[in-house]
């Protein structure tokens, strides 16, 4: 028996040293998981960072400085209804009739010469919108919120001039200036003055644009993708394409911009700035992606899966797209919502041909001057006057939230197709 | 070279291979073989590993198309007709020659669709009613219908791996095949689903004529009535499965029989 016990301590696995060795490992292994801890919480950490100081500036951006200002239209000697004040025109029906003025001379009465300067001299537009939408307020006494100027806005954050500062600190103790939520910043367009700016204009660009890019790679990258990988000869050539398709993926973005500028203006001069020709340029960069997602996807099909499909006789169209195409969609899917949203967040190819023009409407559609929201927040950025910087970050967040969209969905629609096999 | 066992009934055959030869690349897997594989009855495949009869199977349906560097030299005739002559229709051969597969390869699909597939493709089925047909007939024949009634729009991969294996011989037979195919169709299975598999190969031997790829020899002389012994891509002996066991021409088939190599 005691020879039994020498012999076991003799087995390697047993000794001293093995159990040393075995101690060094497990401090290995204590290391790695604390370093992989250690990385992930500095990536939350900068992203936390990130989206708490681009929300608390931007929640700034979602208002605007306004005055209260009580207008009694049923003695303004303005008149109209809905049939008058209907199509494209009503606005300049209304301005014919001196809305400008009444809203002028409501502002001085209620606040004072001094005061009323600081309305906008846009302001009258808000309150022909407001008419145009129920012109029953036209029998009554309404009280409109009505934009204050960019240097009473500054007036109001406490910067700027003395004087305005005084002025808006005056107005806001007689509680007629106040800093509201403005839900025409989602409505409206690029302007000059903060106070009058919108982001519903490069939204819609960049939605446009990403429709076409849509449009244009998908197709094109899935196809290539399953010819490259279902039919395409192994030799050569495909080598060379391979190489290639990989190259482009890596290419900078401008030199994509550049190319659009050189071929597709070139093709098209009159759809300088237009939605078709940024999402041509930015399929050019999103196609490679989806073909080396895709690409993989489909290699990881199971072949047993193909094998049963064609020994049962279905012909290799049957089995590209009964069974290897469903299977690798969640795939393909990924790749292309990730390329997607690399294209949603370019800037440089953009700028190269022509989508970064001041565009104060919004885009009608794929053929009419646009830019997109990243570009938008390029120009916003630049800009001198103070309160571009909330109207930046809240752009910044409405980019964001789109991206968050798009994302969702791609999660969504990948546990929609996913299959076990 | 090949010997063929003086007791082998001579028969019709289905499907005939004269003189075949397959390539990969520069490697010759098969060697000039010749046989041929009767209606009614199970040919058993036998031999080590690497000696090329899984190959040969997947000639025998052209699964071998889709390896790029493959070349089959000779003949292959399915009711006296070369399946590798040009102008062959490669759907139609599968269409008529089915395979069973190692590892159980359902479509990730219900075990309704899973059956339906091939009558669908190929337009075997007028209506939903014929197809509806067609898919009990199919998972009868393979003795599933009882266990899997009640859910037929489960998945198919949610199958037991035996399960699965008769969902892929049901999915065979549903178009009707004249010659199936089998490569190990119970190496991925436990002894009871192999016992149930063998006993459906049993049940189909009269409609169609089977082949079957095996590495058990207890399998080949439980279900098989003609055996062939590959060795290094050649058929080395080929005869009734009773004279292959127990009475071997050739020394290297008593040698793999009794176990001294393979």
């Amino acid at each position: 028996m005691s020879e039994a016990i020498i012999s076991e301590g003799i087995r390697p696995t047993r000794t001293d040293e093995f159990r040393r060795r075995l101690e060094k490992r497990y401090k290995a292994e204590r290391r790695f998981k604390l370093a992989g801890l250690s990385a992930i919480l500095i990536s939350v950490a900068v992203l936390i960072f990130l989206l708490g100081n681009m929300t608390f500036n931007g929640l700034g951006g979602f208002q605007r400085a306004e005055i209260d200002v009580s207008i009694d239209l049923s003695q303004s000697g303005i008149a109209g209804d809905s049939s008058t004040l209907s199509g494209g025109d009503a606005l300049q029906v209304l301005q014919r009739q001196g809305l400008p003025d009444v809203v002028q001379f409501y502002a001085e009465q209620s606040l004072g010469e001094e005061a009323a300067q600081g309305i906008s001299s846009e302001a009258w537009r808000d309150v022909a919108n407001d008419i145009i939408a129920d012109t029953s307020i036209l029998r009554e006494e309404v009280t409109f919120s009505l934009a204050a100027t960019d240097d009473l806005a500054s007036g109001l954050k406490d910067e700027g001039s003395a004087e305005m500062q005084a002025l808006a600190d005056r107005l806001e103790a007689d509680g007629v200036l106040a800093s509201n939520f403005d839900p025409g910043f989602l409505a409206r367009s690029d302007a000059t003055s903060p106070q009058k700016v919108g982001i519903w204009g490069a939204l819609k660009g960049s939605i446009l644009t990403m429709i076409v890019t849509l449009l244009l790679a998908f197709p094109i990258g899935v196809l290539a993708a399953l010819y490259l990988e279902e039919y395409a000869p192994k030799n050569r050539w495909t080598d060379v394409i391979e190489v290639s398709i990989n190259n482009l993926a890596a290419v900078p973005s401008i030199i994509f911009g550049l190319l659009g500028l050189a071929v597709f203006l070139w093709m098209f001069p009159n759809l300088r700035s237009a939605p078709l020709i940024g999402g041509m340029t930015l399929a050019l960069m999103t196609m490679p992606v989806i073909v080396i997602s895709g690409r993989n996807a489909i290699k990881a099909v199971p072949p047993s899966i193909r094998d049963g499909a064609l020994a049962i006789g279905a012909s290799p169209v049957q089995v590209v797209f009964h069974h290897v195409l469903p299977l690798a969609l969640p795939g393909i899917l990924t790749g292309t919502i990730i390329g997607m949203a690399r294209a949603l967040g370019e800037t440089a190819p953009l700028l190269m041909i022509g989508m970064r023009a001041f565009v104060a409407t919004a885009p009608d559609g794929f053929t009419s001057p646009a830019t997109v929201l990243p570009v938008q927040i390029f120009l916003w950025s630049d800009e001198i006057d103070r309160g571009f910087v909330e109207r930046t970050s809240a752009a910044i967040i409405i980019l964001l939230l789109f991206l968050l969209l798009m994302n969702g969905l791609a999660i969504y629609l990948r546990n929609k197709f996913e299959k076990t096999w | 070279m090949t010997v063929i066992h003086p007791n082998l009934e001579q028969l019709d055959a289905k499907m005939s291979a004269k003189d075949v030869s397959v390539f990969y690349s520069e490697k010759q897997a098969i060697d000039n073989v010749s046989i041929d594989v009767p209606t009614g009855h199970v040919t058993a495949f036998i031999g080590p590993s690497g000696c090329g009869k899984s190959t040969f199977l997947r000639v025998l349906n052209r699964m071998n198309d889709t390896i790029p560097t493959a070349r089959v030299e000779g003949t292959i005739e399915l009711d006296g007709e070369d399946i590798y002559r040009s102008g062959m229709d490669v759907v139609q051969l599968r269409a008529r020659v089915g395979m069973v597969f190692q590892k159980p390869n359902p479509f990730p699909k219900s075990i309704y669709d899973n059956i339906a597939y091939g009558p669908k493709i190929h337009g075997l089925a007028e209506s939903r009613e014929e197809l509806d047909e067609v898919v009990e007939r199919s998972l009868t024949r393979a003795g599933l219908w009882e266990e899997v009634k009640d859910r037929l729009l489960d998945s198919g991969t949610a199958l037991s791996g035996g399960q699965q294996q008769r969902l892929c011989i049901a999915r065979a037979i549903a178009v009707d095949p004249e010659v199936i195919l089998m490569d190990e169709p119970c190496s991925a299975l436990d002894p009871i689903a192999t016992a149930k598999i063998e006993e459906l190969i049993a049940e189909l031997t009269d409609r169609y004529a089977i082949v079957i790829v095996t590495h058990s020899m207890q399998q080949a002389a439980r279900v098989s009535q003609r055996t062939a012994f590959f060795h290094l891509g050649k058929i080395v002996e080929y005869g009734q499965t009773k004279d292959i066991f127990t009475n071997p021409i050739e020394e290297r088939t008593k040698d793999y029989i009794t176990g001294r190599y393979g």
